[in-house]
C-alpha cells in the first residue's frame, strides 16, 4: 500500500484573524500554525493502514518554508518521507496542479487529504486532483477499509451517509471519525528529524487573484430578554427581526 | 456565452438551495446580457422543472438517464461538462453541497476553470470578474478576481435574496453520451435520517449542546424545531458523546450553516462552534450561565434554564 497524504499548515482554530498591508495579507503575527484538523484524520488513517497492511506513507505539503514544522510533526506521527512544493497555495486549481504533478510521478494506491482546509474551506482540491489524474474522488469520507484492491467507505451526505465501494487508486477527502488522531511519541519525534524531506518548485499558474480581505461587521449588542418573559422572544423574532 | 446552473433534485423536486443558485445565475446572466440555462439531472416532472423559470432561468436541460438516478460524482461531472460545451457557457453556478462541491471540482479540472467556493454575494463585473467569498470558516471575507475563461462559483446559502417572477422555463431533454468508467464507484447503501428538513437547507435551525444533559431530553428541542419548521443541530461534544448523529454537528469541523435564524440552547459558544454558525442572520442564545461567550455573538439572549424556557417558547410559537 503506497499512500500519499496531502496536508495543510493553517492557523490554529482559536487564532484571531486579522490582515496587514492594506488588508491584502494575512497577519501571521502571534498566530500558531497547526496541521489542518481534517488532514490530521487523513494522516492518522494512512498510518493505521500502513501498520496493518504494510507499505509507505508520504506527506505532501504545498507551502512555504514555514510549514516545515507541520511537516516534521507528520513525520513524527508515522509518515516515512515528505515532499514540500515551495510556494504559497494560491488557489484550489493551482494547489491541485501541484499535487497531481507529484502524484503522477509515482503509483499511489491512495491519495488522502482533509475534506477541506480550515483557512479557505473550499473542499474542492480532492475532486480537482481526481479529475487531473483520471481517477475517482470522494469526500467527505468518514470510514475507510481496504480489502485487496477494493476500498469500502462511508461518505457523509446531507442528513445521513452512504456506503461506497470502489477500486484503488482513489483520491479521498477525509473527516472524523475515520481514525483517532495520533499524537507523536518521543521516538517518532527523534526519527522525524532524519526522515527525508524533498523540496520541489511549483509548476503552472494560478487562475485567481485575491485582491483584498475584509472582516465581518461587528455584531451589535445582544438584546437580553428576562427569563420570566421568555415568550416575548417569539414576538421580537416575528415583528422586529422578521425571521418568523 | 451563457450561464449554466447545476441543480439537484430531491424526491422529484428541485432543491431549495438549487433554486437560490438558479436565481443567482439568472442575475449574473442579466449582468452579462445573456441567458441562464439550468441543468437538472434525475427524475422530475416537466412541470416541476419549468418552475426554474420562476427563478429567472429561460431553459432547463433535463438529463434523465436511468443510470443517473442516484448522485454519481463522475457521471454528473461529465454531463455538466457536456452541457457547458453545448451551451458555450462561461459561468457555472451551483449551491454548495456534498454532491455539488464534488461535481464542480471535477468540472473545473476538465475545463481548466477557476473555481471559487462559499461565495456570499453577486459578482462585481465592473473591472474583471470579481467575487466575494467567506474564508476562515466565516471569520473573514476575500475579494477574488477570476482570470480563467470559464468560471465556476459555488454559493453559500443566503448569497442572494430571491425574487420570484412567475415565469416558466422551457424544458429540453438532454442525452449526452455516458462513459461506463464513470460508474465504477458503487453506492452500496444509503442511510438517511427520517427528518424532512435538511440542516444545510433550513431557514431556521434549533441547536442544542451539553446543557441538555442527555440524549433522552432532546424531545423539547425537537418540539420547538417542529413548531418553527426548523432543522435540529447540535454542538461537537454532543456528537462526540453520540447523543446525536455526526451529520447534525455544526461548527468548525462539522456542518457550516447560514440560516435566517439560529437558536442555540445550552451551548456555551466555543470559538470553534461559532465558526460554523456566524453567518446566520439572527442568532438567539438560551443559556443558564450569563457569562457564556455565545451571548457576545448573539442578537437576542435569554439567561435561563432550557428545560423551563424551551417548552414555553414552543407554546408561544404555536399560539402565533
Amino acid at each position: 500500500m503506497k499512500i500519499l497524504v496531502c496536508v495543510t499548515s493553517v492557523p490554529d482554530t482559536t487564532a484571531k484573524i486579522s490582515f496587514t498591508d492594506g488588508d491584502t495579507k494575512f497577519n501571521k503575527a502571534g498566530v500558531t500554525y497547526i496541521t489542518g484538523p481534517y488532514d490530521d484524520y487523513a494522516l492518522s488513517r494512512a498510518v493505521e493502514l500502513k501498520e496493518k497492511l504494510g507499505g509507505t506513507v508520504t506527506v505532501l505539503n504545498v507551502g512555504e518554508s514555514d510549514s516545515e514544522q507541520v511537516i516534521r510533526k507528520c513525520l513524527a506521527i508515522g509518515a516515512d518521507d515528505a515532499i514540500r512544493v515551495n510556494c504559497e497555495p494560491k488557489d484550489s486549481y493551482f494547489t491541485a496542479v501541484q499535487i497531481a504533478t507529484i502524484a503522477a510521478q509515482e503509483n499511489y494506491d491512495l491519495i488522502l487529504m482533509g475534506r477541506e482546509s480550515i483557512d479557505f474551506n473550499s473542499g474542492v482540491v480532492h475532486g480537482l486532483v481526481g479529475e487531473m489524474l483520471g481517477i475517482p474522488s470522494l469526500s467527505p469520507v468518514m470510514k475507510l477499509e481496504i480489502e485487496g484492491t477494493t476500498a469500502k467507505m462511508t461518505r457523509e451526505i446531507e442528513g445521513g451517509k452512504e456506503d461506497i465501494e470502489a477500486s484503488l487508486p482513489l483520491v479521498l477527502g477525509c473527516q472524523e471519525p475515520i481514525a483517532e488522531w495520533k499524537i507523536p511519541n518521543m521516538r517518532g519525534i527523534m526519527t522525524a528529524r532524519t526522515k527525508p524531506l524533498r523540496v520541489v518548485e511549483p509548476v503552472g499558474d494560478d487562475l485567481t487573484i485575491t485582491e483584498k480581505f475584509t472582516l465581518p461587521a461587528p455584531k451589535g449588542a445582544c438584546k437580553m430578554i428576562p427569563a420570566e418573559n421568555a415568550e416575548e422572544l417569539i414576538a421580537l423574532l416575528k415583528n422586529e427581526a422578521k425571521v418568523l | 456565452m451563457s450561464v449554466i446552473i447545476f441543480t439537484e433534485i430531491d424526491n422529484g423536486a428541485l432543491k431549495k438551495s438549487s433554486l437560490e443558485a438558479v436565481y443567482y445565475g439568472a442575475e449574473v446572466a442579466k449582468m452579462k446580457g445573456t441567458t441562464a440555462t439550468v441543468l437538472a439531472i434525475g427524475e422530475a416532472s416537466e412541470a416541476e422543472l419549468a418552475k426554474a423559470g420562476n427563478f429567472g432561468a429561460t431553459k432547463v436541460l433535463h438529463a434523465n438517464d436511468a443510470r443517473l438516478a442516484t448522485g454519481n460524482i463522475q457521471a454528473y461531472a461529465d454531463v455538466l461538462a457536456s452541457a457547458v460545451t453545448q451551451e458555450n457557457a462561461e459561468v457555472v453556478i451551483l449551491a454548495k453541497s456534498s454532491l455539488g462541491d464534488a461535481v464542480a471540482a471535477r468540472v473545473a479540472g476538465k475545463l481548466k476553470a477557476a473555481i471559487v467556493s462559499n461565495v456570499t454575494e453577486l459578482p462585481d463585473l465592473s473591472g474583471g470578474f470579481k467575487v466575494t467569498r467567506s474564508i476562515y470558516t466565516g471569520k473573514a471575507f476575500a475579494t477574488v478576481e477570476m482570470k480563467s475563461d470559464k468560471k465556476i462559483i459555488a454559493i453559500k446559502k443566503n448569497a442572494v435574496s430571491v425574487v420570484e417572477s412567475g415565469a416558466s422555463a422551457g424544458v429540453e431533454v438532454f442525452t449526452p453520451a455516458l462513459k461506463d468508467a464513470d460508474f465504477a464507484v458503487k453506492v452500496t447503501g444509503t442511510h438517511k435520517a427520517s427528518s424532512t428538513i435538511s440542516l444545510p437547507e433550513a431557514d431556521i435551525v434549533v441547536s442544542a449542546g451539553r446543557g441538555l444533559k442527555g440524549p433522552e431530553n432532546w424531545g423539547i428541542v425537537e418540539d420547538l424545531a417542529n413548531a418553527l419548521g426548523a432543522a435540529t443541530a447540535c454542538s461537537k461534544p454532543v456528537s462526540d458523546l453520540d447523543w446525536r448523529p455526526h451529520h447534525e454537528h455544526v461548527g468548525q469541523t462539522g456542518i457550516k450553516v447560514s440560516p435566517n435564524l439560529y437558536i442555540a440552547c445550552g451551548i456555551s459558544g466555543a470559538i470553534q462552534h461559532l465558526a460554523g454558525v456566524n453567518s446566520s442572520k439572527v442568532i438567539v442564545v438560551i443559556n443558564k450561565d450569563p457569562e457564556a461567550p455565545f451571548f457576545k455573538a448573539a442578537d437576542y439572549g435569554i439567561v435561563g434554564d432550557v428545560f423551563d424556557i424551551l417548552p414555553r417558547l414552543t407554546k408561544a410559537v404555536k399560539a402565533l
